[in-house]
């Protein structure tokens, strides 16, 4: 057997690591994942490599995150050994070892926003943005998209590349008016700088094959060839699956391989999927052979009954309005960067993030500078239960002067009796500053 | 005493060993097309003048299995294979009677979709009307539950004269290999019967009454008995066999790399506390990536009579070898005539050796000291090179546990073990080269004859334990059983290493020989539906390739 693309797989299943004993997120997830795919002899494809991850280092997480109060707090080994296998893919593709890849680790990371007071969703760090940041900095690439095909909305890496004009992230995902995180509606676009490139369907529950690839070739497909990112990532999120104990899709593997197949992703990263038994095994294989370019015909799970999981007219409706209105919306994110662009220099937004896996409630107010030349500067004013109180500042990587100025300005300005923590993330020099009290 | 013989391609070595000393040490040429012949003239040989009373062992490495895979002479064989959902069976071709059949066991070992007996039987028939004798019959996940496989054997096992059941060859999981390592065995099935039982009667006739044991590729044996069972396993025993004759000379204490250097190839293997590194999961064979145990050497095309020239002003040494060195009647110069011309071989046609490399000198621009000294250098150093790029896999394999990946053992080989015809001549070039000691074990001529010698029985086995479900199984084994639902690792544990002992003892080792070691030990917390159901337990344990009492001692 032999891949018609290259493809490079990081296997980490962490079977020494959980959140805690009865958590879906434990030592058990991926063993019958590897059992799988031991067993297809999937390693012994001619094109297929395995590599061991490496591990992110803090200053590969402080790109992406404002870690409060601190990298060793929040960030366990698992988490350095999950996005490590994220890089360690990306560096492959990148250096040419292989074409595609995908990094089937563990802890997942798309929940994780920028500020990272604790875990939410399962979620430390966010492994795509770390991955990301690394491909830019060390390896100059430029413009990337990234399709979140999880069942929950993509809150962290949402929240990450709000106000980034050269990420372009689409998340398909359970409606949130009835599924965790409860965001991820069409008319959330992004910020003031970076207005389109936050692309979000959500799907009404009981969405199946039909339903995916619809959204695939109506609005993903033609969004990307409009973005012409350098390099595609796929959040592999495998909780739609209509055998998944906390969602309430119905999705299939062959509808996943199908999915992969038609979105050629240069990496996918495994996010979600706790039908442990039933679904992840089937899906892998189903994406590793699609990344492949190897005949996934026969890859089915055993009790697939595609009449038990047909999409209903209704379903079928409802996602072809929420795909009207959202080229409806998208129609108008001229007109109101014009908007922007006549308005305030700064814009402020304030919001509430509860990180459900730590029990922890963080009052967040951020404000952009509306800016013509870059994605603009960003101060971020996080305040957590846990009396930790952030200020963090973030120059983009192509940063203006101006932008450049005013960060530097407000990170020296940012008062460690009143913040007990200040930070500066500088994306033009890589660095990363703090000030502590 | 103990005969130990080993079939090489040209010579077959023979040695027969008292306590430590070797009192017999016997070359005979090679017949490939008569082999038999060979073993038993081999072994005749030897034992010339001796008291046959007192030999309490022979073991024998052939080429038998590898060169009727290499050369295409094994007999056809019938493949089914019930596949399941997955990878295309068609992937997995093999042969030219392959069917894929109906029938699926999942991961868990449940049975999704039974086998249909009337397609089975019409491919039966139509196996019979094409006149084929040989059977291998292999499931998905059949160690999980061999149900399928032996369906398929009730059906049709009374018209055949082998039938392989992929379960029994190994407990590791991959269908492709599983489906490549039957249908190996069940080709060469026969053809081992045959011959060992002939070798065995052979032996009989010179009076010798022990077992006949045969060496495997993983450097262990088994007995002649249940080769026919295990045919497949003989393949490429004779890399193993020098291997475990270096094993005596081993520091236990260190990691170590050996190097059989031949005519066209040097062998590379490493020793990790004086035990060879096997490969994960088994062998490669004729193109097929197999289950087979086997020893992780390397071959090299780079040895004493590879073709040494310049090719666009560089020196090129290998891999091919366009006949023996100059020294020998050769056509091209070697390394092993470099050797000669700074006067470090012995024996052979000097004068030729010397034109030879100053030929390749003038055209250098060199002396003939230092053409020969390059060459000499540059065939030390590519075989460096793959020794370190080897070293370098081994310690990237995958781990798949936060403990493996940050406290995982690195191999930093500390030592040589150099053997071969050049040995004695390049041990002190690759010792300066490489800065690792490089030793030449005395009798480094015949250390595959005595490898196999005193080589121990070897063998391998699996058991899972699901509490939940409260059973306890080793399908390789055909061992089912209950099991409490309290059960622990420990308990696992113990039914392996008892079932170990047992296989091991069928395939014929001794009490005194059973150094056993667990390879896997996991244990998984199972949870459903947000509440703990048991544990999914995985044991597998081994015999290790060593050598048997009291050659097993360290300073033996």
């Amino acid at each position: 057997m032999k891949a018609k693309r290259k493809t490079g797989l990081v296997l980490f299943p962490a079977f020494d690591w959980a959140i805690s004993e009865t958590h879906p997120e434990r030592e058990e997830r991926l063993l019958y994942t590897q059992d799988q795919i031991f067993e297809e002899g999937i390693l012994d494809i001619e094109g297929l490599l395995e590599f061991n991850p490496s591990l992110a280092s803090t200053k590969e997480v402080g790109r992406v995150h404002f870690c409060v109060p601190k990298a060793e707090s929040v960030v366990t080994e698992s988490h350095y050994i999950s996005a490590g296998g994220c890089i360690t893919v990306a560096e492959a593709v990148l250096e040419g070892k292989v074409d595609c890849g995908f990094a089937l680790v563990r802890p997942p990371g798309h929940h994780a926003m920028r500020v990272v007071h604790g875990a939410r969703g399962f979620c430390n760090i966010n492994n795509e943005a770390i991955m990301i940041e690394q491909m830019r900095q060390v390896h100059g690439v430029d413009r990337v998209a990234i399709v979140d095909t999880d069942c929950h909305h993509g809150d962290g890496t949402q929240n990450i590349y709000w106000h980034d004009p050269d990420t372009l992230f689409i998340s398909m995902h359970q409606d949130g008016n009835t599924l965790y995180p409860g965001s991820g509606f069409p008319r959330e676009m992004g910020g003031p700088n970076a207005l389109g490139t936050t692309v979000n369907i959500p799907l009404p529950p009981r969405t199946s094959e039909e339903g995916f690839l619809y959204v695939m070739d109506r609005v993903v497909l033609p969004i990307l060839e409009e973005f012409k990112p350098e390099i595609i990532i796929n959040s592999a999120g495998q909780d739609n699956h209509y055998s998944d104990p906390i969602t309430a899709m119905n999705f299939c593997a062959q509808g996943y391989a199908k999915l992969t197949d038609k979105l050629k992703p240069h990496i996918a990263v495994l996010e979600g999927g706790y039908s442990i038994e039933g679904a992840l095994p089937y899906v892998n294989v189903g994406i590793i052979l699609a990344l492949a370019g190897i005949d996934y015909s026969w890859v089915r799970e055993p009790d697939y009954d595609p009449e038990e999981v047909e999409q209903t007219e209704e379903v079928r409706g409802s996602i072809i309005r929420t795909c009207d209105f959202l080229f409806e919306e998208r129609e108008k994110c001229g007109q109101k960067r014009e908007k922007y662009l006549e308005g305030k220099e700064f814009v402020e937004r304030s919001k509430t993030v509860f990180y459900d896996t730590d029990n922890i409630i963080e009052e967040q107010k951020e404000v952009i500078r509306v800016c013509r030349e870059c994605a603009g500067v960003l101060k971020i004013d996080s305040y957590a239960d846990t009396k930790n109180h952030l200020l963090g500042i973030r120059i983009p990587r192509k940063s203006c002067k101006t932008c450049q100025e005013i960060g530097r300005k407000w990170f020296e300005e940012g008062n460690v009796a009143r913040f007990n923590l200040v930070c500066l993330q500088d994306g033009v020099n890589d660095e990363y500053y703090v000030k502590r009290k | 005493m103990i005969v130990g013989l080993d079939v090489g391609g040209t010579h077959t070595d023979v040695v027969v060993l008292q306590g430590k000393e070797i009192v017999r040490k016997v070359k005979v040429l090679t017949d490939e097309e008569d082999l038999l012949k060979t073993v038993c003239f081999g072994v005749f040989q030897a034992i010339q003048g001796l008291e046959v009373k007192s030999i309490e062992r022979v073991v024998v490495s052939t080429t038998l299995a590898t060169n009727a895979i290499v050369q295409e002479k094994i007999e056809p064989v019938g493949v089914l294979v019930a596949s399941g959902p997955g990878i295309n069976p068609w992937a997995y071709v093999i042969g030219d009677h392959y069917y894929p059949v109906r029938g699926a066991i999942d991961h868990r070992g449940i049975e999704l979709a039974s086998i249909n007996d009337s397609e089975i039987l019409e491919i039966g028939k139509e196996l019979s009307y094409k006149n084929i004798h040989n059977l291998a019959l292999v499931s998905k996940f059949s160690v999980r539950n061999p149900s399928l496989e032996f369906k398929m054997r009730d059906l049709l096992a009374d018209n055949f004269q082998s039938v392989t059941l992929g379960h029994k060859l190994s407990g590791h999981l991959n269908f492709g290999r599983r489906i490549a390592t039957a249908y190996l065995n069940a080709a060469v099935t026969q053809i081992s019967r045959k011959f060992y039982n002939a070798a065995k009667g052979c032996i009989e006739k010179e009076g010798i009454q022990v077992p006949l044991e045969i060496l495997k590729a993983d450097g262990g044996t088994m007995a002649q008995e249940v080769t026919e069972q295990y045919a497949v396993e003989t393949i490429l025993s004779g890399p193993a066999a020098s291997v475990m004759g270096t094993l005596t000379f081993a520091d236990r204490t260190k990691e170590e790399v050996v190097l059989d250097i031949g005519g066209t190839t040097t062998d590379i293997a490493i020793l990790v506390d004086g035990v060879p590194l096997l490969k994960p999961l088994g062998i490669r064979m004729g193109g097929f990536n197999t289950l087979v145990r086997g020893l992780r050497t390397f071959s090299l095309g780079v040895g004493g009579d590879s073709w040494v020239r310049l090719e666009g002003g560089e020196l090129k040494v290998g891999p091919e070898r366009k006949g023996r060195a100059l020294a020998y009647g050769g056509p091209e110069p070697t390394p092993t005539d470099a050797l000669v011309a700074l006067g470090l071989g012995q024996g052979g046609q000097k004068q030729r050796a010397i034109e030879g490399i100053r030929r390749l000198a003038e055209r250098m621009g060199e002396s003939l000291e230092e053409a020969a000294e390059k060459v000499v250098s540059k065939t030390c150093a590519l075989i460096l090179e793959t020794v370190n790029a080897l070293v370098e896999r081994v310690n990237q394999q995958p781990v798949y546990t936060i403990h493996e990946l940050l406290k995982g053992r690195q191999i930093n080989p500390s030592g040589l073990i150099v053997i071969g015809g050049p040995a004695k001549e390049l041990a002190p070039r690759l010792e300066s080269m490489s800065g690792w000691q490089a030793r030449v074990p005395p009798n480094y001529d015949v250390a595959n004859a005595i490898g196999a010698a005193i080589a121990r029985t070897t063998c391998e086995v699996t058991v899972l334990a699901n509490t939940n479900r409260r059973h306890v199984i080793a399908p390789e084994e055909g061992y089912v059983d209950t099991i409490d639902w309290r059960a622990t690792k420990k308990e696992v544990i113990r039914i392996a290493f008892d079932l170990l002992r047992k296989k091991a003892l069928r395939l014929g080792a001794h009490e005194e020989n059973l150094e056993m070691e667990l390879l896997e030990d996991n244990e998984f917390r199972m949870v459903q539906g947000f509440y703990p159901v048991g544990r999914n337990i995985r044991v597998r344990a081994q015999v290790k390739p060593g050598l048997i009492y009291p050659y097993s001692e360290a300073g033996a």
